[in-house]
């Protein structure tokens, strides 16, 4: 077997069109799971969707039962001669099939919000991006100085270190009763939710950064006549810079897991308020959605992110070949089509 | 075969006027009583004892000896990094104190900046000195020139080959126009023929600019090559073994590896480096592993 057909080879890069090929399935793989256990009747289906109600006086059309109910309640209807209900297998309304999730991703921002006064769902989304975006913000214009200082004074890092590495074991959401106490109930309180969350770790981590930057590289800058304020500006911050990009890239990844507990602390607003509506409604299609929708920001902010980041730092990726990742060789490829189609219509 | 060498004692005459006039000029780098301890967990370790030594305006001098014999730990001093236990050195006649561009540094493992060009890594310590604009620029692409890699000004340090980057250090150390320029085994990661090149190179540039060179090296041919004088150390506690003229005429070429002088210094050299005793304490006790009869040597 050529080694470009191994699949199996330990720390072995796989060739372009293998890694192509696992990207997609790993996203095709769970949803054909899914569309077997929705489109095929003999797979799960627990309940009976009832066509026909015949005799069964509590029975509803369209209503869903479960088998064994339906099943005793026909046996009954058997034994008293009586008109049988007529049903088909149908899974829980929590589970809705994939066009339907597929659809209510579409119609979720088309169909109007039910009172006067509640927000669009983009307008739920916008919110919620609001809430990460002050929340990461706030806790990078701290936290990272603090790390930087931390990774490079040992003073800073004796200093700062054992209270954050004790303070970030407390869970974020702990805090929600004192900062609603604290700070009111509207966004507030929120934005600290994400901020407590995100900045204990980003301390240690931008830390840890900052002290892996290779010490040779300062004494180096000694040696050329850097004094000490040059040192951390010319030096430290320019060499740890695409590292710390990275960092908070994954900090900001953080930040959105805090997201639905921040939400609910206090008035509940954002996307989060938009998933217990619409599970209160029952509209199942439309919770999914909203949970795969915040999915798909994180991941394609992450990518946008990506992407600048190879054009902030050419020095990083100067003889970089195949390395790249196939999502982010997609988007590039996808953006260059856009900006080909872009320059199409412009000059037309 | 034996042949009969000289004493690398022996110089001829062009030599030893050479080292007249080599003695005769100012005394640049000035290393008194040069101490340095480390304290570790088991006590303190000894890695400089009482290391005295003087090197000449625009001489070449190197220092060798077993690893663990502090050269490394002396370069660090002499460039500031490390302060001694005790002694001084002067440069120049004045007391050294931390880290200075008149001492300038090429470290082993190149030590470029990642996120500079070739040219802006060269204007770093002009930056420092507080320059800019294109007066910077252009004295940047003079050092640039100078190592010959005009062609590759504006290449990312990833970009470059190990030589060429040790060859980016050497013009960034130089455009600070140090006093001395202090060399810590920097050819030590390239490969044979790269390495060639580079002390052609480097005996080039030093021939061209006002510069005295002090190099740290374990490779003895190299040493030998380069130098004026060699210093050499012994490990353990790292002292002052022995200070050896280079009796081999300048300028030099490959060609003097197989001169007689060049020889017996290289064997003063190994004696000194390997002693004997310890040649034969390293001799493995090899257990046949094969049966098969056939005689390979």
């Amino acid at each position: 077997m050529s080694s470009g057909s191994n699949w199996f080879a330990i720390r072995k890069e796989l060739t372009p069109s293998q890694s192509t090929f696992l990207t997609g399935l790993s996203f095709l793989l769970p949803v054909l799971l899914w569309c077997a256990v929705s489109y095929v009747p003999w797979i799960w289906h627990p309940m009976v969707e009832i066509q026909n109600k015949g005799d069964v006086s509590y029975f509803r059309e369209g209503r869903l039962v479960k088998k064994d109910v339906f099943q005793r309640e026909n046996n009954k209807m058997l034994e008293a001669g009586k008109t049988l209900a007529l049903g088909k297998p149908a899974n829980p309304i929590y589970l809705p099939p994939p066009h339907q999730v597929a659809k209510a991703m579409y119609t979720g921002f088309t169909t109007k919000p039910r009172r006067k006064g509640e927000p669009w769902l983009h307008e739920s989304l916008l919110h919620s991006a609001k809430i990460i975006f002050w929340g990461f913000t706030l806790s990078s214009l701290i936290g990272v100085p603090l790390g930087i200082l931390a990774g490079c004074y040992s003073f800073f890092k004796k200093l700062f270190e054992p209270f954050i590495e004790f303070f970030r074991y407390l869970p974020a959401p702990a805090f929600g009763a004192l900062a609603v106490a604290i700070l009111g109930i509207y966004d507030a309180p929120k934005v600290s939710i994400i901020f407590i969350g995100t900045f204990f770790q980003q301390v240690l981590v931008i830390s840890n950064t900052t002290s892996k930057l290779e010490v040779s590289l300062i004494e180096a800058a000694q040696t050329l006549g850097a004094n000490r304020i040059q040192m951390l500006t010319r030096v430290v911050i320019p060499g740890i810079l695409p590292n710390l990009y990275k960092d908070l890239r994954i900090l900001l990844g953080w930040a959105w897991t805090y997201l639905i507990v921040a939400e609910i602390v206090g008035t509940s607003t954002g996307i989060t308020w938009f998933i217990n509506q619409q599970a209160k409604y029952r509209i199942y299609e439309n919770v999914y959605a909203a949970i795969f929708m915040i999915g798909f920001i994180g991941l394609a902010t992450d990518l946008i992110l990506g992407w600048i980041g190879d054009r902030l730092f050419p020095w990083e990726n100067a003889r970089k070949g195949t390395q790249e990742g196939v999502l982010s060789r997609m988007f590039s490829s996808i953006t260059k089509y856009l900006r080909s189609l872009t320059s199409k219509t412009a000059s037309s | 075969m034996n042949i009969d060498l000289p004493s690398y004692l022996d110089q001829s005459e062009a030599v030893k006027k050479r080292f007249d006039e080599l003695k005769k000029r100012e005394v640049l780098l000035d290393v008194q009583n040069l101490d340095k301890d480390y304290i570790t967990r088991k006590g303190s370790v000894t890695a400089l004892n009482k290391v005295n030594f003087k090197a000449f305006r625009r001489e070449f001098i190197s220092v060798i000896g077993p690893s663990g014999c502090g050269k490394s730990t002396l370069i660090r001093i002499l460039a500031g990094l490390e302060d001694p236990t005790g002694g001084q050195v002067l440069l120049d006649g004045e007391p050294i104190s931390g880290p200075c561009p008149q001492r300038g540094m090429v470290f082993q493992n190149y030590t470029l900046f990642p996120w500079r060009t070739v040219k802006k890594n060269v204007m770093f310590g002009l930056e420092m000195a507080g320059g800019s604009g294109t007066e910077i620029e252009s004295e940047a692409k003079q050092w640039i020139d100078l190592v010959g890699l005009s062609k590759f000004e504006n290449a990312y340090p990833n970009q470059l080959s190990g030589g060429m980057k040790q060859r980016v250090a050497i013009a960034r150390a130089l455009a600070n126009k140090p006093r001395i320029l202090l060399m810590d085994e920097p050819f030590g990661a390239l490969d044979a023929q790269t390495r060639a090149n580079m002390q052609s190179h480097l005996l080039q540039i030093w021939k061209n600019i006002n510069i005295t060179i002090l190099f740290i090296t374990h490779d003895l041919d190299e040493a030998i090559y380069l130098s004026d004088r060699i210093l050499v150390l012994k490990a353990h506690p790292g002292e002052v073994q022995e200070v050896i003229e280079v009796p081999v005429s300048r300028p030099r070429s490959p060609e003097q590896f197989l001169n007689p002088e060049f020889i017996a210094t290289k064997n003063r050299l190994e004696e000194l480096i390997h002693p004997k005793s310890d040649k034969e304490s390293e001799e493995l006790n090899i257990v046949r592993m094969t049966n098969v009869n056939d005689n390979i040597e």
